[in-house]
């Protein structure tokens, strides 16, 4: 179980010109084996708050626990082993260029001091398990994008982690090849139990994978629950927007009825979550 | 020009110039990297941006970075010359030169470095975070294996200076192409010698940003 309580992160604090607040007061609790989905625009925080998870990024205030410990001040080799428990996937897959298929995925076995022939073994199962066996002697650029993600994912897994992060880890793929890769990681999900911490800024790949959603706007979480029912009876203004059915304007402040034209956008962008929020509010 | 003639009087000369002139550059070559690597690393990692930050650190050693660049070379191989003396027991010939030439080259060879490390995309620094590497792992497993190719381009620039600075030792006693061509060529007038020292120098900076070139392109797993 994740715990985030009272996080707070600010950068420049002590600078009143650049002082910056990324994340203000977010609670969140996030069970084990579920998918949870972290839905927001760019520049709401949402990087910064899965990064504070594995502490890639420290809190301000508040405190991290994951099963049970408060993992907030956690440095040198407490710190390398919370890690080895969470793996993550990027947006732009971040695949080691100079190592083959199979040495990105032994990369983490590597430093965690595990041996060269069992890293190498589980690393080949891995790869069978993302359909990518046949191209462990290959390097990253004679992959496709979609290939690429799933070498990302199958190092994410190597040191058999209990979480997984995901940051808008299919945000640079096209749409066949995004559903192949979420249904990847629902796999990864059912199959190994694994933790599923996703941000994203699509909310079709939020309703397709995602149990529980929260809607973060300016560094704050407006709106949480069931994806269905958030879904279906959004509350906050910035969820209506995601779901193209009302418009906000850059501070997340709403500005009146869609005109014309955002209607028209909403219709091309958001059609079947409109359709489906429509529904929801009309039941 | 009677070549025969040419290369019976002046080929034995020529020859040896030509050893020490590449003997001088490999070895100033080698310890300028075992000493800018480690610099180049640590100019890296302690910027305020980097994966060690520490200010004082880096203002540190970038001072003597820049102190080391800004120095030209002709006049840091005469003012050393008590140091050179201290590690060398001698400020002539080959081991002579190769003192202020790897004391020269090594700031040259941190910012080469430094410049390969900075070309890593950050993200790749945070995946290898994520999965818990250490620092030292980062540096050796990520930062600089990823860099091996810009390294190799960056080795063969940092060579090819240090011909030409190897030519300019030579011109205080330390032997070489570069001496044979201010001995004969300039102050005795023979026009065939300096020629032939250029047009060796010439051949050998080609053949190194060859091999430079094509070992930087074998290694290089992006875009194929």
């Amino acid at each position: 179980m994740i715990k985030i309580e009272h996080l707070y992160k600010t950068y420049h604090a002590d600078d009143p010109e650049r002082r910056h607040e990324a994340l203000k007061d977010i609670n969140l609790t996030i069970d084990d084996g579920e998918v949870y989905g972290i839905i927001g625009e760019s520049g709401a925080g949402k990087s910064t708050l899965v990064r504070n998870i594995n502490l890639l990024e420290r809190p301000t205030e508040g405190t991290i626990v994951i099963d049970g410990k408060d993992v907030t001040d956690y440095k040198g080799k407490q710190l390398l082993d919370l890690r080895k428990n969470i793996g993550m996937i990027f947006q732009h897959f971040s695949l080691f260029a100079q190592r083959t298929v199979l040495g990105n995925v032994m990369f983490p076995m590597e430093v965690q001091g595990k041996k060269k022939d069992e890293a190498e073994k589980r690393a080949l199962e891995l790869l069978d398990m993302v359909g990518l066996a046949d191209r462990a002697e290959n390097y990253p650029s004679q992959l496709s994008g979609g290939q690429q993600q799933r070498v990302a994912i199958a190092r994410a897994l190597a040191n058999e982690p209990t979480i997984m992060l995901c940051d808008e880890a299919t945000s640079a793929l096209d749409t066949m090849t995004t559903k192949q890769i979420l249904k990847l990681l629902h796999r990864v999900n059912k199959e190994l139990g694994v933790t599923i911490v996703l941000i994203t800024h699509s909310m079709t790949v939020a309703e397709a994978i995602c149990d529980r959603v929260a809607v973060i706007e300016n560094g704050s979480i407006v709106e949480e629950g069931p994806t269905k029912e958030v879904f279906a009876n959004p509350q906050s203004h910035m969820a209506r927007a995601l779901l193209g059915l009302e418009d906000v304007d850059e501070d997340g402040r709403p500005v009146g009825e869609l005109d014309e034209f955002d209607a028209e956008m909403s219709r091309e962008f958001a059609a079947p979550h409109a359709a489906s929020a429509a529904e929801g509010k009309a039941e | 020009m009677d070549f025969n003639a040419f290369f019976a009087q002046y080929g034995a000369l020529l020859a040896q110039g030509t050893w020490d002139t590449i003997v001088m550059t490999v070895l100033s070559t080698l310890f300028a990297y075992v000493l800018g690597i480690p610099l180049g690393v640590l100019v890296t990692i302690t910027a305020d941006d980097g994966l060690w930050p520490h200010k004082a650190c880096n203002r540190i050693l970038g001072w003597i970075v820049n102190i080391g660049r800004s120095i030209p070379f002709i006049i840091l191989l005469v003012a050393i010359i008590p140091f050179t003396r201290f590690v060398v027991g001698t400020s002539l010939g080959v081991p002579g030169a190769i003192v202020p030439l790897v004391v020269s080259a090594a700031p040259f060879v941190a910012r080469m470095v430094e410049q390969s490390l900075r070309e890593i995309d950050g993200s790749l620094i945070e995946a290898a975070q994520s999965m818990g590497a250490s620092t030292w792992q980062i540096v050796w497993k990520v930062y600089l294996k990823e860099s091996v190719p810009s390294l190799v381009r960056g080795a063969s620039i940092v060579f090819i200076t240090l011909f030409g600075y190897a030519a300019m030792a030579g011109t205080v006693g330390a032997g070489g192409l570069g001496d044979i061509a201010i001995r004969y060529g300039y102050q005795r007038y023979q026009t065939d010698v300096m020629i032939v020292t250029i047009i060796i120098l010439i051949v050998l900076v080609q053949i190194v940003q060859s091999i430079g070139d094509v070992t930087a392109r074998k290694l290089d797993k992006r875009n194929r």
